[in-house]
């Protein structure tokens, strides 16, 4: 078991934004969460982050009660955030920001990890010494990943990576996503509003509504299922 | 027809010697009241004078103007448009040619202020201006770890140099602390007062750091005011005693056991002596504070400060404790606020709460915002203008105050990322697998 949330609630003030959750996350799986605008999905992603602390329940990483730990101390322990909105460093250089993802990992990796990243996105090699903020979009998407993944996590969340994109980048987004959790079997948790696309890469999926997850299974259960269909696929979501 | 054109595209020579045509009539018709006919006083009677060679005159220079003024804005357009389009290759070729003109400039710079005091050894007015420039320097230096590295608003930056001030100040006078002894302690009291200012407003940003800083910024001034058996009051402290050369006293005659600088090497006695000397002192001060805060920039810890002013949420989910990141970065500028307070203090041989006022903080801030946040070299350049402004501007007397405010707005409108608005990288572009990549990550 790699992530495994118990009746979590959390609160922004005083909205009570999410309700008693429950989700696992198996080591080696892609795991999504769909929900609506405000449904509490960026909120669960944050919370599992510490920021802002779950108000009740538990939340178990890697065998570990992470419920009251730090932000910072959470990312140090494998579990490296891709935030919506990609939120790079916009006047660093890219090799800077990725050199930003290393600050808690072993030095000793770092040519290798760099890499390994270069390889992934040979577009952020070509790119390295130009401002981040300079990249577009998709690239800088392509940044935030490459800079999640220099400190070798054993859990990647990545928040609405999508969001914003031109079409041809969510299909390469996607498809890095496949990628990772195929070739270099990382386990990933990914939000999305796009649930088609979303659904499609995933092993289990859990649907997000007020806070509450209201349906659950595997990718392909999901997608078939009406009323994921009638909420998320036909009404002009897909 | 639109005669003047105000065109998006660039104009051909042909279309600006037409809009500076008419730009030109425009300021004839203008200009025959208001330059061409003037009042004079004939026998007591008022006559009318024309003065056509001026208008002549006038109406050509508002002509060449217009044709300077399109022509320019054509040039920053296309520079903008190269700019836009140019390919990766040639942005990071471009960011080094300027890297290496600032780097040029800085050398300039040293040479030029190391060799200042041996022309103007006997201008005393010239030795004393350099070296506020060099305290400014030395200010904006440390502000800008604090505003231009690690991005929060510090409005009161002047307490910081007036905890030095003060500490060397009562240290001296009161316990007969040298000033070598003094300025490592005064820095760290200086620095644990960042320390305290910090701890209360981790949670804040922007415009609420920048209130509350303000407030600690008068909180000290308002002590030193008013703990009078502290700090003096209003009265300030006086007769604080001036730094020694290794011992050698700059006085005409040295007490009882000690030798004075002149005697010692020689020389006759001169007041520029020790003017010079603290010229120097500065400068050393200031070329530390810079070997220093460059150093810290290329550190873990300096990249944490960008990264911090970039974006904090990025931050903490790359596993960064940002407590630690803004408690140093305004321990350390504030540390360096206080060395710069302990010169100052040493040179004036007197201060009051006088000097620690607000205004002081919003110099020290627009000459880090001047010179373009985080930019070193962008610092020296706004100081130097800064300070120099207003000197210059004695000879205009009340319109001195409304010429700096004047030159700040245009330094913003013309360049209003700074004068040095261009970040210089902390890594160099090295191809993969090379040892250097290693070394810059250890």
């Amino acid at each position: 078991m790699m992530l495994k949330m118990e009746g979590v609630h959390a609160h922004y003030g005083h909205i009570h934004a999410l309700r008693g959750i429950d989700v696992e996350v198996q080591v080696g799986e892609i795991v999504t969460l769909i929900g609506a605008n405000g449904a509490g999905k960026s909120t669960l992603m944050m919370s599992l982050f510490g920021n802002p602390k779950a108000s009740a329940g538990r939340i178990v990483f890697d065998g570990e009660d992470i419920t009251r730990v730090h932000t910072h101390e959470i990312a140090r322990r494998g579990i490296a955030l891709v935030p919506e909105g990609r939120r790079i460093f916009p006047r660093m250089t890219v090799i800077e920001n990725l050199q930003m993802g290393t600050a808690h990992a072993d030095p000793a990796n770092y040519a290798a990890d760099i890499a390994r990243v270069f390889a992934m996105f040979p577009i952020l090699e070509e790119r390295q010494s130009q401002r981040a903020g300079t990249l577009s979009g998709g690239e800088q998407q392509m940044l935030a990943i490459g800079r999640a993944l220099m400190s070798r996590p054993k859990l990647l969340l990545l928040d609405e990576p999508s969001l914003g994109l031109a079409p041809i980048y969510i299909r390469k987004i996607f498809q890095i996503v496949k990628e990772l959790n195929r070739d270099h079997g990382m386990t990933i948790l990914l939000v999305e509003q796009n649930a088609n696309q979303a659904l499609r890469v995933a092993h289990r999926g859990y649907v997000l509504q007020h806070g509450e997850i209201t349906l659950s299974g595997s990718g392909s259960e999901l997608l078939a299922s009406p009323e994921v269909r009638a909420a998320y696929l036909e009404g002009g979501h897909a | 027809m639109s005669a003047v054109v105000f065109a998006r595209h660039a104009m051909t020579p042909a279309e600006r010697l037409r809009d500076a045509g008419w730009v030109a009539f425009v300021g004839l018709i203008l200009g025959i009241p208001l330059v061409g006919l003037t009042t004079v006083d004939v026998g007591g009677r008022l006559g009318v004078e024309t003065r056509f060679g001026l208008l002549v005159a006038a109406v050509a220079a508002v002509f060449a103007g217009r044709l300077l003024l399109r022509w320019s804005i054509d040039q920053a357009r296309n520079r903008k448009l190269a700019r836009d389009q140019a390919s990766t290759a040639t942005a990071a070729d471009r960011a080094h040619g300027a890297q290496k003109v600032v780097t040029v400039l800085g050398w300039v710079a040293l040479g030029a202020s190391i060799a200042l005091p041996i022309f103007y050894s006997d201008n005393r007015y010239v030795v004393d201006t350099a070296t506020t420039v060099l305290i400014y320097v030395m200010l904006g230096w440390g502000l800008n770890v604090v505003v231009g590295l690690a991005g929060l608003l510090d409005l009161g930056y002047v307490a910081f140099y007036a905890v030095g001030a003060y500490s060397y100040a009562l240290l001296s006078t009161q316990f007969g602390w040298s000033f070598w002894e003094a300025l490592p302690v005064s820095g760290a009291l200086a620095a644990t007062f960042g320390i305290l200012l910090g701890y209360p407003i981790l949670r804040l940003r922007g415009d609420y750091l920048a209130i509350v800083t303000l407030g600690f910024g008068e909180i000290i001034r308002i002590i030193l005011v008013n703990w009078t058996e502290f700090s003096g009051g209003p009265n300030g402290i006086s007769s604080i005693p001036r730094p020694s050369f290794f011992g050698l006293e700059f006085t005409r005659s040295a007490p009882e056991g000690s030798q004075t600088f002149a005697g010692f090497f020689g020389l006759d006695f001169s007041p520029m002596h020790r003017l010079i000397f603290l010229y120097y002192l500065i400068l050393v001060l200031a070329l530390l504070t810079h070997a220093f805060v460059s150093r810290l920039r290329k550190l873990p810890v300096g990249r944490a400060w960008e990264a911090l002013r970039e974006d904090e949420i990025a931050c903490k989910a790359m596993g960064m404790n940002t407590t630690n990141i803004k408690l140093s970065a305004f321990a350390i500028g504030a540390m360096l606020g206080g060395f710069a307070g302990v010169f100052f203090a040493a040179r004036q041989g007197f201060i009051s709460p006088e000097s620690f006022v607000f205004t002081e903080s919003a110099i020290i801030l627009a000459i880090v915002v001047l010179g373009g946040m985080g930019s070193q070299m962008g610092v020296v350049l706004a100081a130097t203008l800064l300070v120099l402004i207003p000197e210059f501007g004695r000879n205009f007397a009340e319109y001195r105050m409304l010429l700096f405010g004047l030159a700040m707005v245009l330094i913003m409108v013309w360049k209003p990322g700074g004068l040095l608005a261009h970040r210089e990288p902390t890594l160099r572009l090295n191809p993969l697998g090379k040892a250097a990549s290693n070394k810059e990550a250890a």
